[in-house]
């Protein structure tokens, strides 16, 4: 019982929110690019939040069920379909035997999440089911999806009701739509030029053709700093936005290595880091100032909101 | 101790404890380390010490910033306080140096205007501290390499290095846990592995051990990889 991989797509991934507690061993967090995105289609399953999914990048893959089953797509609008029509996102959807879900044009964002009720039966490697793509760990075997793959259920889908008539909020949806990236300081926000700083608030940063799951690099103006020290390497973070030597931004991703050795010029906002998963290679970024206790807010009224999500759907599932 | 907290975004706190490289600031890490793993706090996530700085990922919707410089103040004070004395793990890693397993040796022997054998003799005199770990699962930035084998990184990097490939840039040496892109001088191969994912405790190296590179035999290499990697 599980489903059957028919085209890999452009870049399809097991995921689930991350491998905590490695990081001083070296090993990258990974996970979901769009962390909401996967937590939210677990919940409307009533699944954990942690169960693993599949990412979908750009180009979906075609995947057979192989038995029924209760699953859910959220995140990006890749135009998802089962046996060519389309189907709702954002709220739990009935897979019938034989089905083939595939998908077409991307309408909005770029990462799609499927999540199926139950979660995958994929093997855990140091208490996570994420994919170290580079280091070849965990996930599915380490690697990418790819057609003739089978993935297994951990349990079969036997509820009785037919279709479901309901979905979250719409207001619960994040909303994938800005360009507008809200960052706080970064540790070397003082070791750049005035004109640099003004330069980064002002001027709209393109995201070029070399984005992918560890970084996005920015086109745009060159940031200059007025104390070039040489950096000792140390921690980094998802949405850290470091200026190697050549004056041009990248914003540290998902995938990103535990450490680097770049002046570190501000830090996205935990808050809009779905918003900037959801971005690719020819989108424009504006970026944001904004004060810690903001972005602590921020977070802390989305987790909020999460567990309202959660327990309502607890409400239905029984 | 002279040290400052700075907020690395919203869910992760730096400790700095100093601007250079040494080994005080090294052996203060170790015992912030140690103390994180006794006491963890809610809200804690993990850490990543560095060369001069520990990183503390914490959850901001259970212990916000001002909350987290309290309890790191409490913490700093009793570090101090508890003058923690570690003593350090010596790890000794077999090296086979030179052939096709220590491809760019000839080259750093020559850099430096000193024999093969000499170069071999440096790098296995000392004992490396372990000042961090990063850049790859397992991968240690070691300290007190002598400057008398210094070679600069390749201009052109090579896109696939061994696994367990021992190798020094610049001032640094270090050894290549999984295969990767880069653009070291290799001049050995290890005997153990780094990393091993299928291990409880899948890193070899932490912050604050000691390694002691052991020159072998190819013989004695065979032997100790026990028929790993298809030798």
């Amino acid at each position: 019982m599980g489903i059957k991989v028919i085209k890999g797509g452009l870049l399809t991934t097991i995921q689930d929110v991350g491998r905590y507690g490695y990081r001083k061993d070296g090993i990258i967090v990974s996970g979901a690019m769009d962390t909401v995105a996967l937590r939210m289609g677990n919940l409307l399953l009533g699944n954990s939040e942690m169960e693993a999914g599949i990412e979908c990048t750009l180009l979906g893959p075609v995947i057979l069920f192989e038995t029924d089953q209760l699953v859910a797509i959220t995140g990006g609008d890749l135009s998802p379909a089962i046996n060519g029509c389309p189907i709702p996102m954002w709220r739990p959807v009935i897979v019938n035997k034989g089905s083939t879900l595939s998908f077409g044009k991307p309408v909005v964002g770029c990462r799609s999440y499927l999540t199926v009720y139950g979660g995958f039966k994929v093997p855990k490697v140091l208490e996570s089911c994420s994919t170290y793509l580079r280091a070849k760990i965990g996930g599915w075997k380490g690697r990418a999806l790819k057609a003739g793959d089978f993935i297994p259920f951990r349990k079969p889908y036997e509820f009785s009701v037919a279709k479901f008539n309901w979905s979250p909020d719409q207001k619960m949806y994040p909303d994938y739509s800005g360009q507008i990236i809200r960052v706080i300081k970064g540790p070397e926000f003082d070791l750049f030029t005035e004109k640099s700083i003004i330069t980064f608030f002002t001027e709209k940063y393109k995201i070029s053709m070399e984005a992918d799951r560890m970084g996005y690099r920015l086109d745009g103006p060159v940031l200059h700093l007025s104390d070039k020290k040489e950096m000792l390497s140390s921690a980094v973070a998802f949405g850290t936005i470091q200026v190697p030597g050549q004056g041009m931004p990248i914003v540290l991703m998902a995938d990103h290595q535990t450490t680097g050795g770049y002046p570190r010029i501000a830090q996205v906002i935990s808050a809009d880091l779905t918003q900037l998963a959801q971005m690719k290679s020819g989108d424009y970024i504006t970026f944001e100032l904004v004060t810690l206790a903001m972005a602590q807010d921020l977070l802390l009224n989305r987790e909020q909101q999460i567990k309202q999500l959660k327990q309502t759907l607890t409400f239905k599932y029984g | 101790m002279i040290f400052s907290f700075y907020p690395l975004g919203d869910s992760a706190v730096v400790i700095k404890l100093g601007e250079e490289i040494s080994k005080p600031i090294s052996n203060n890490i170790q015992a912030l380390c140690a103390w994180l793993d006794e006491y963890t706090f809610e809200g804690f996530v993990e850490y990543t010490p560095a060369f001069t700085t520990i990183t503390i990922y914490y959850e901001p919707w259970i212990v916000n910033y001002r909350e987290m410089e309290n309890l790191l103040q409490e913490m700093m004070g009793s570090i101090l306080d508890n003058k923690v004395k570690t003593e350090p793990v010596i790890i000794e890693i077999p090296v086979l140096y030179g052939g096709s397993w220590g491809p760019d040796l000839n080259f750093v022997a020559e850099y430096n205007n000193i024999s093969i054998e000499e170069v071999i003799a440096i790098h296995s005199a000392a004992a490396y501290l372990v000042h961090m770990i990063g850049f790859a699962p397992g991968f240690p930035y070691l300290g007190g390499m002598n400057e008398k084998i210094s070679t600069p990184r390749k201009d052109n990097p090579r896109s696939k290095i061994p696994a367990g490939s021992v190798g020094i840039a610049g001032k640094q040496t270090g050894v290549y846990p999984i295969e990767t892109p880069g653009g070291w001088q290799i001049i050995g191969r290890a005997a153990v592995d780094l990393f091993d994912i299928n291990s409880a405790v899948p890193a070899l190296l932490k912050v604050g051990d000691l390694v002691r590179f052991m020159p072998v035999s190819e013989t004695e290499f065979m032997q100790i990889r026990g028929g790993k990697d298809g030798y």
